[in-house]
């Protein structure tokens, strides 16, 4: 009886091309497509575009030595343009991951949003559609440039991206006013997400606690330890540099460029750390919500958990390693979010065997 | 819905708001000039090195190190406030199942959201007084609540396992 009541209570709360449906499986795919895109985006082009970097720094340097100051100007162009490429790759990750999150976060807040059932749907659909567009355009600004732009320093691949996050901003205000229209009646409009209480739904609520936790203790000691100081070393590093390559001693400047790009290591790895095990964390507390619609066995269930967790913990942690360990560490740390990726597939499936499972039996009626 | 849900589920979304309206007014009016800044700044102090103006090149190398200590600190109050707005919104649907009074919950509420807004501002206010004490300060008393919640909150949800 029991496990009929939870069928019928499951199946109510996940009604074909209903908002919430669209919600996770526009999440998981947005969060997974995110997460591919960072592992390749890793592999490569993080290394070759720091590298790519230190050259840029190095012609410049030359370019001081040789009293060159247009050389030195052209080589930050390039430089500019580098940082550029990785910089927008990096952004395009996150908001592809952070759009991903906000949909699993919006469809277990469905119940308590007051609207009509086409207006939760339309909501829905724009969300998935910004969540797209917004990562899609923050990606093409290095490529696009500013061709075609009226704008002085905005080109048509901003617009896009802009456009796209003031849509999901657009989403999320009509969101909390259905959220403000349900507190003045307290009536759900439709049922809340079973809370299910399974191995695999405690170990990633309980994991994710811990996981989020353990970031915040990470950021707390860095940015208490090492931000101030990063930062002063930076500009000590540069000002060192231009001092001892105007006196034409190259070998030195190569030496800072060398220290310029370990410190620009060092931040990155503990950012990198910080930002992922945050965002693991939060990926798995969000996905101990929808174990109900994973139609596989428990078994199954529990592998795709472990192997999420696991590479939840395997990236932040090699990610940092690798100022010690250098590449071998970087390799693990992408088999990390490699691990993530196939968890969350797993769990996709998992969600796509239930509803059509579930459409199978409704069309059969 | 209990109050100290209702908190962090409003809260939560509010702040999110905010991360968000925040990012798009900076993409749009400062970030592209603060990177040319940033950039320019750069370039103008190597350039200068090598026309031998070392006045300038100092010069141009603090403005690049000012810029540049803006520009973290705006993007980071940017994803703080939509990150810890997301995770007030998801503890917001678990509160629940933190088993304490719904008081000691209110009070969990009111410290994760207390400093889940606050960080992110005194990590913003930095930007105008780059050495204020009281924004430093700030900065630091927001991630400490709000790990004090979170370790509460953890504590809540292994205390309902046992009594279950």
């Amino acid at each position: 009886m029991a496990t009929v009541a939870q069928s019928s209570l499951v199946l109510s709360t996940f009604a074909p091309m209903s908002a919430r449906r669209l919600y996770i499986f526009g999440g998981i795919a947005l969060i997974a497509a995110g997460m591919l895109f960072g592992d390749i985006f890793a592999v490569f082009v993080l290394h070759q575009n720091a590298g790519q970097q230190g050259a840029a720094l190095i012609e410049a340097s030359r370019a001081v030595a040789a009293h060159d100051a247009s050389g030195a100007t052209a080589a930050f162009g390039r430089l500019g343009g580098l940082l550029e490429d990785r910089g927008t790759k990096v952004d395009a990750h996150v908001h592809m991951l952070d759009a991903g999150y906000l949909a699993l976060l919006l469809a277990l807040v469905q119940p308590y949003i007051a609207l009509s059932q086409a207006t939760k749907k339309a909501m829905a659909g724009l969300f998935v559609l910004g969540g797209v567009l917004l990562p899609l355009g923050i990606f093409l600004i290095h490529y696009v440039g500013l061709a075609y732009s009226p704008f002085a320093v905005i080109g048509w691949a901003s617009v896009l991206a802009d456009s796209a996050g003031a849509l999901l901003i657009f989403v999320l205000l009509v969101q909390a006013w259905g959220f403000w229209k349900y507190l003045q009646t307290r009536e759900l409009t439709e049922s809340e997400l079973p809370a299910e209480d399974s191995m695999p739904s405690r170990a990633l609520l309980t994991g994710g606690t811990l996981l989020v936790l353990l970031g915040f203790l990470h950021g707390a000691y860095y940015a208490g330890t090492m931000l101030y100081r990063h930062e002063q070393m930076e500009t000590a590093i540069l000002e060192r540099m231009i001092g001892v390559a105007s006196q034409d001693n190259l070998a030195a400047a190569s030496g800072e460029v060398a220290n310029f790009g370990n410190l620009a290591g060092a931040r990155a790895v503990n950012i990198a750390a910080h930002s992922h095990i945050i965002e693991f964390g939060l990926l798995a507390m969000l996905l101990s919500f929808v174990q109900p619609y994973v139609f596989l066995s428990e078994k199954w269930k529990r592998r795709w958990v472990k192997v999420l967790l696991g590479g939840s913990a395997i990236l932040p942690v090699f990610v940092l390693l690798e100022l010690k360990l250098g590449l071998l560490a970087g390799g693990i740390a992408d088999l990390g979010g490699l691990l993530v990726v196939i968890g969350l597939l797993g769990m996709l499936a998992g969600i796509l065997r239930y509803s059509g499972h579930l459409d199978a039996a409704e069309g059969a009626r | 819905m209990t109050s100290s849900r209702k908190l962090l589920v409003l809260g939560g979304m509010a702040l999110a708001a905010l991360g968000m309206l925040y990012g798009l007014y900076y993409a749009v009016f400062v970030e592209h000039q603060t990177l040319d800044q940033m950039g320019g700044s750069l370039t103008h102090a190597f350039a200068s090195a090598a026309e031998r103006n070392w006045s300038q090149s100092q010069t141009a190398l603090q403005a690049y190190a000012a810029t540049k200590y803006d520009y973290v600190r705006q993007v980071d109050a940017h994803s703080h406030w939509i990150g810890l707005g997301m995770l007030m919104i998801v503890l917001g649907v678990l509160f629940g199942r933190v088993n304490f009074s719904e008081a000691a919950r209110q009070a969990i509420a009111i410290c994760l959201l207390a400093g889940s807004a606050v960080f992110p501002l005194a990590v913003i206010l930095q930007t105008y007084h780059h050495d204020a004490l009281i924004f430093k300060a700030l900065a630091v008393v927001g991630p400490a609540l709000v790990i004090c919640g979170l370790a509460a909150t953890a504590w809540g949800f292994a205390r309902h396992r046992t009594l279950a």
